[in-house]
């Protein structure tokens, strides 16, 4: 009975009248969206990509290509109960890998948040903070993260602190930057405002330089993150055992070339789950600024 | 005399002012004295005068306009007078004491909007008697709420600064300086940026809600008509470095209309002001044929 009006209510001359909530709302949003190009032209790019992968070493079989194992090779392998060379979604030690890797950066990115973000805002906000520390991480700032390997294995016992702190490194840096640029973004006149209506200096750094710079915080965290997977497979590969870089340099090593390219593509995806992820809290977070930039249709 | 209007103006437009409203130590307050104030900018080598000796003094219960050319110095005026700055030489007294910094007794509503992003309107409108602690709870709730519905934002106050339109911001940054009782308004071009209609929309507002309660208000404009509109004290501005070159009494009677703009006597003020603001723009510009060609039919066809 209740069902019944409220369908009549909701759908009115095939028009909804109400929003919908939870999973219907991505229901309908998927719904919508395949009355446009958007997912056909998605599903169509990664089928001309797998395609021309599949040409190259597969069906051509072109001059160097036809070492690299080919999607064919790599799928039966990946999903297979059995994998002839070793890895595949059934077997323990691919999870393992995925973990170690994920463990490290979770501590690395948390570790670079948590330094690079109170001293981004720090330097943001003190002219006095800024001059201390801002030379030094400018000089710091351009030597590769390869670079520090040595210096890092020879100031760290094992193989698990020097991998996380060159990874902590590469990402503290883009995180203390982009921090510091987003406290000097935020418009004068809210500082006046809010010396205006009284505010302590805590009071602003509460209220006026910690939020204001979110924006450009989160936009830091995403590329900090990708920078922190970028330099921790680096690091796994010169120096580490488990780990996905750790897996594809191992897997090359050992001449079994299916495990390395899955390993890659396991980075891929879960890398981009982590930059996921870390969007979907500073939206979260950051209320204000989504719904402005809903109104300008983004 | 004053209290009585007051009392009148409200019997005549509908529901009358809580209690609150008229904050007893706000009114009949707010007397703004400039006493010689200078400031400039810039290198020890290449000072930059924007503001030379100028004195000004600021009525309380009064609406006074400040006009100047553009780049004058109006800005900086304002900057002092909130505190965010300190003149070179000279003194600032509200209510005989020196201004030492920004304080709540001189509420600022900056050019464009200084409304903060990131907090609704509502919460824009409670932050300072929050962060000051002098009004609590369910009375700031109220009195938040009341001043919102009164610039007509009540069923805004959720939205956040930035899914409101141009007038609407203005009308919440209104509501976020009266709540905190300010002795003396500084409006610095606060209609600037608004589309014509908006802005004339917002004139008439903010006349209505000064006739309302008679705050002593400091209201700086570049533009001559809403100047007259709304003035009781119009001080026109020389060009940089700033100083008073003449203090205008505006007669029109109170409450305002805009039809009043197209009276006589307003056309009187303006060609009054015109004259000499435009004898001070000109200083901007190189002394040649054509720019003094031009001056001298703008003011002899009376300034339109």
């Amino acid at each position: 009975m209740t069902t019944a009006s409220q369908t009549t209510e909701t759908v009115n001359a095939g028009r909804r009248t109400t929003a919908p909530t939870g999973l219907a709302l991505y229901w309908y949003r998927f719904q919508q969206s395949l009355s446009t190009p958007k997912p056909y032209l998605t599903v169509l790019g990664i089928g001309l990509w797998l395609f021309t992968y599949w040409l190259l070493c597969e069906g051509l079989r072109v001059d160097r290509f036809d070492k690299i194992p080919g999607p064919v090779a790599v799928a039966k392998d990946w999903f297979s109960p059995t994998p002839f060379q070793g890895v595949s979604i059934f077997t323990e030690n691919y999870y393992n890998h995925i973990y170690v890797s994920c463990r490290r950066i979770l501590i690395a990115f948390a570790l670079a948040t948590g330094i690079g973000v109170p001293l981004g805002l720090f330097m943001g906000w003190s002219q006095r903070v800024r001059e201390y520390a801002f030379p030094i991480l400018e000089t710091l700032r351009p030597i590769p993260i390869l670079a520090w390997v040595p210096l890092a294995i020879l100031m760290f016992p094992g193989f698990e602190a020097p991998v996380i702190f060159l990874a902590t490194l590469a990402s503290l840096f883009v995180t203390t930057l982009n921090t510091m640029l987003g406290v000097q973004s935020i418009d004068e006149s809210y500082f006046r405002a809010a010396g205006c209506l009284g505010s302590s200096n805590w009071d602003i750094f509460k209220n006026v330089v910690v939020p204001g710079a979110l924006p450009f915080v989160f936009t830091g965290l995403q590329i900090s993150i990708g920078v922190a997977w970028f330099s921790l497979v680096a690091a796994e590969m010169v120096s580490g055992d488990h780990g996905l870089g750790y897996l594809i340099v191992d897997s090359y090593m050992n001449n079994v070339t299916v495990p390395m390219v899955i390993g890659m593509i396991t980075l891929g995806f879960v890398g981009w789950i982590t930059s996921v992820l870390v969007r979907i809290v500073g939206n979260w977070l950051m209320q204000w600024h989504v719904k402005a930039l809903a109104l300008q249709g983004r | 005399m004053q209290k009585a209007t007051t009392e009148m103006k409200t019997a005549s437009t509908g529901p009358a002012p809580a209690a609150s409203e008229i904050d007893p130590h706000s009114i009949g307050k707010g007397h703004l004295e400039l006493r010689n104030i200078s400031k400039s900018y810039g290198e020890e080598w290449d000072l930059q005068q924007v503001i030379e000796s100028m004195s000004l003094d600021i009525e309380p219960g009064k609406l006074t306009v400040i006009v100047g050319p553009s780049g004058c110095g109006k800005s900086t005026l304002v900057n002092l007078i909130a505190g965010f700055e300190k003149p070179d030489s000279g003194e600032i007294l509200l209510d005989g004491k020196p201004v030492t910094g920004p304080a709540k007794d001189r509420m600022v509503v900056f050019q464009e909007t200084a409304l903060i992003p990131w907090q609704t309107t509502y919460e824009n409108v409670v932050f300072g008697p929050k962060l000051r602690g002098d009004l609590k709870g369910k009375a700031l709730e109220e009195e938040a709420k009341r001043l919102l519905v009164k610039v007509g934002l009540g069923e805004f106050m959720h939205k956040y600064p930035l899914q409101l339109s141009g007038g609407m911001q203005r009308r919440a940054e209104l509501a976020r300086a009266i709540i905190n009782g300010p002795r003396i308004m500084i409006m610095d071009e606060p209609f600037r940026g608004l589309d014509a209609m908006s802005r004339g929309l917002m004139q008439e507002f903010f006349l209505r809600l000064f006739e309302e309660n008679r705050r002593t208000n400091l209201f700086v404009t570049s533009e001559i008509d809403e100047a007259i509109f709304l003035a009781d004290r119009l001080v026109v501005l020389s060009n940089r470095p700033a100083s008073v070159r003449k203090v205008i009494d505006i007669k029109l009677p109170r409450p305002r209309h805009y039809t009043m703009l197209s009276s006589a006597q307003a056309y009187e003020y303006k060609r009054d002001a015109m004259a000499i603001l435009h004898e001070e723009a000109m200083k901007s510009f190189r002394p040649s044929t054509a720019n003094a060609n031009f001056a001298k039919s703008y003011t002899t066809s009376g300034g339109h």
